[in-house]
């Protein structure tokens, strides 16, 4: 590894920071930073080399989860499997789900005595058990470190301040953001989600240069910059770090233009760690996935067998290094496509994942077919007389399937004559139905109707659902 | 010689309407006149009023999607046939109307037609040319 004077590089940012004084981010972005890495070596690792440490971590952690863990042991003694001989008998281990945490709630997946567990995660599902996760000394360290690769990838230097506005507390996007942080030496503002106006204030103060939080999150947030007087795209940020939910090209490209900056995908999951899983860097061609620690697969959904490369399915991932809460073939849930070539952008030898599609939770089955909400997104990102905010709502009338698209107005598109919305209307209808293939109806609704989100936004309402439950 | 209407989106929900008139209420803004062009989920709310910069000023701060377009305000007999000469007008000369409504000036007790058509400029010219007599922003004002 190249040996960097620390100091010197230190001043050298410093001095540069001075002569910018960022007022203009895209200078500053463009001729001064360099693409670098947090670990080099790992993160630039021959494929063949990767390849080696995962098996050997994962034969290591294969009996370790069988040995600490019950659930395990039964699992693999049921499944007949003893030994590991290489990566490729990975296909025969059954994988794990989201309910086998929620069978051993609250502690009963951990592999390792509670006195030895210094931090403890939950998320809350829609059933209302939390999925409990744990994280050793080691596994905080190795958190740290994955998401302080994910910050360094994104573009973050020393110097930068990052607005953190993940939800800090039993959800893992705020502290995991906020370790990374810690790790790699960069300011942190724990400033979590809410109050956003004065978030707003804390950015133009404080000179915040890089955003995290949702993709949503940042759209709401440049909206209520304007309401306040403030022009999004003339304060400091220059990168946003947007996870924690799905979105698409479409949506990227109108954060960028709100905020004037780089809107780069994160992606984790608390089961597997939280954030920092896999990041995209600049080149925004997949999300680097963190493959020292995290050993990914795809899979076809529906038969559970292991896809090739290119091949659209559900991300099965395994922890190698944890050791609080082992997962051994995890299904995430969550639909993309894997690409194991070098990144063309940053040279980084890691897999890459697809921006996600969707989680298989959020795909609707509508008379049939399946359609996810980034679809739809996608479509709506390219129409100007409409907002990005959406819902889409899902009922049954007389046994068959409606689907309805509840679309923002923005008062460019608005007219005095009913003939012209109308026009609107039929125009993005016949444009979600080209790629669905489905009809839909579409609503037009009054700007700043549909409900903001500060957190992961809520796009589905389907009433089939409501109608069941109440039988 | 055209006079500024202002329109505002409106979701179909119980008391919509209301809040708007309650708004320009509350501002002391007077409505001239109205019509609601409706759909089943949605209408334009189209209005004449007399302080038209305020009441889109303190829409647009209520999160109001307002917009304002030249309209054409004629004065018409207020007999039967009043209406038909005028739009025979237009006709004559190929304009048709977008949409149109009607109110009643209360000084003179002439009826008021307000109606968009295609092509504003054209169809002032024609009504000139046959002396209707149109409104102008003061005269709205001071109505």
């Amino acid at each position: 590894m190249k040996f960097i004077k620390k100091p010197l590089l230190k001043e050298k940012l410093k001095k540069l920071f001075e002569k910018y004084s960022l007022i203009d981010k895209k200078i500053f972005h463009d001729k001064i930073l360099k693409m670098e890495y947090f670990q080099k070596e790992i993160e630039k690792l021959k494929e063949s080399k990767l390849k080696e440490l995962q098996f050997e971590r994962l034969k290591k952690v294969f009996n370790y989860a069988k040995e600490k863990i019950p659930f395990y042991k039964k699992l693999y003694e049921k499944a007949g499997i003893k030994n590991l001989t290489s990566l490729n008998d990975l296909k025969n281990i059954p994988f794990t789900k989201k309910n086998d945490l929620r069978d051993n709630y609250p502690f009963k997946m951990f592999a390792c005595p509670i006195e030895n567990v210094f931090e403890i995660h939950a998320s809350s599902g829609t059933t209302g058990k939390l999925t409990v996760v744990g994280y050793t000394k080691n596994d905080i360290e190795v958190w740290s470190e994955v998401m302080a690769r994910s910050l360094v990838c994104a573009g973050v230097k020393k110097g930068d301040i990052i607005h953190n506005a993940y939800g800090y507390g039993l959800f893992t996007g705020g502290l995991g953001v906020h370790y990374g942080a810690l790790k790699l030496g960069v300011t942190v503002i724990p400033v979590s989600a809410g109050q956003t106006q004065r978030q707003l204030m804390i950015i133009q103060d404080f000179k915040s240069t890089v955003l995290t939080c949702t993709p949503s999150y940042s759209l709401y947030m440049a909206e209520e910059a304007k309401t306040m007087g403030i022009n999004p795209k003339k304060t400091t940020i220059r990168i946003g770090i947007l996870g924690a939910e799905p979105w698409t090209e479409g949506m990227r490209k109108k954060i960028e233009e709100e905020w004037d900056m780089i809107a780069l995908d994160i992606y984790g999951l608390s089961e597997i760690i939280g954030p920092g899983v896999a990041m995209e860097c600049e080149g925004k061609d997949g999300l680097h996935i963190w493959a020292d620690h995290f050993l990914p697969e795809v899979i076809n959904p529906d038969t559970g067998e292991t896809l090739e490369e290119g091949e659209e399915g559900e991300l099965v991932l395994t922890t190698l290094t944890k050791e609080a809460l082992p997962m051994i073939r995890y299904r995430t849930g969550d639909i993309v496509k894997i690409n194991y070539s070098e990144c063309p952008y940053c040279k980084r030898t890691m897999p890459r994942i697809s921006k996600i599609k969707g989680r298989i939770d959020d795909m609707l089955i509508i008379r049939g077919v399946n359609v996810f909400p980034s679809q739809i997104e996608t479509v709506l990102t390219k129409i100007p007389e409409v907002s990005p905010y959406y819902q889409l709502v899902v009922s049954r009338e007389k046994y068959l399937d409606k689907l309805e698209v509840r679309v923002e107005i923005t008062e460019k598109a608005f007219s005095d004559e009913i003939k012209k919305l109308e026009e609107l209307e039929k125009k993005i209808q016949r444009a979600i139905e080209g790629v669905i293939g489905l009809s839909v109806s579409v609503k037009l609704v009054e700007p700043k109707s549909i409900e903001r989100s500060m957190g992961k936004a809520k796009r589905v309402i389907d009433l089939r659902k409501e109608l069941k439950e109440e039988k | 010689m055209s006079i500024k209407q202002i329109s505002i989106f409106l979701e179909n929900r119980l008391g919509r309407l209301n809040e708007v008139v309650s708004i320009l209420a509350k501002n002391k803004i007077n409505i001239r006149a109205l019509s609601l062009a409706d759909k089943a989920d949605y209408g334009i709310l189209r209005l004449i009023v007399n302080d038209r910069n305020k009441a889109i000023k303190v829409l647009k701060k209520n999160n109001f999607t307002v917009d304002q377009t030249d309209v054409i305000s004629a004065e018409v007999e207020d007999k039967p046939g009043g209406l038909a000469k005028i739009l025979g007008y237009l006709v004559e000369n190929g304009i048709s109307v977008e949409y149109i409504y009607a109110f009643v000036e209360k000084s003179n007790k002439k009826a008021v037609v307000v109606f968009k058509t295609e092509d504003i400029k054209k169809a002032e010219k024609v009504l000139k040319k046959n002396k209707v007599k149109l409104l102008k922003e003061s005269d709205i004002k001071k109505i």
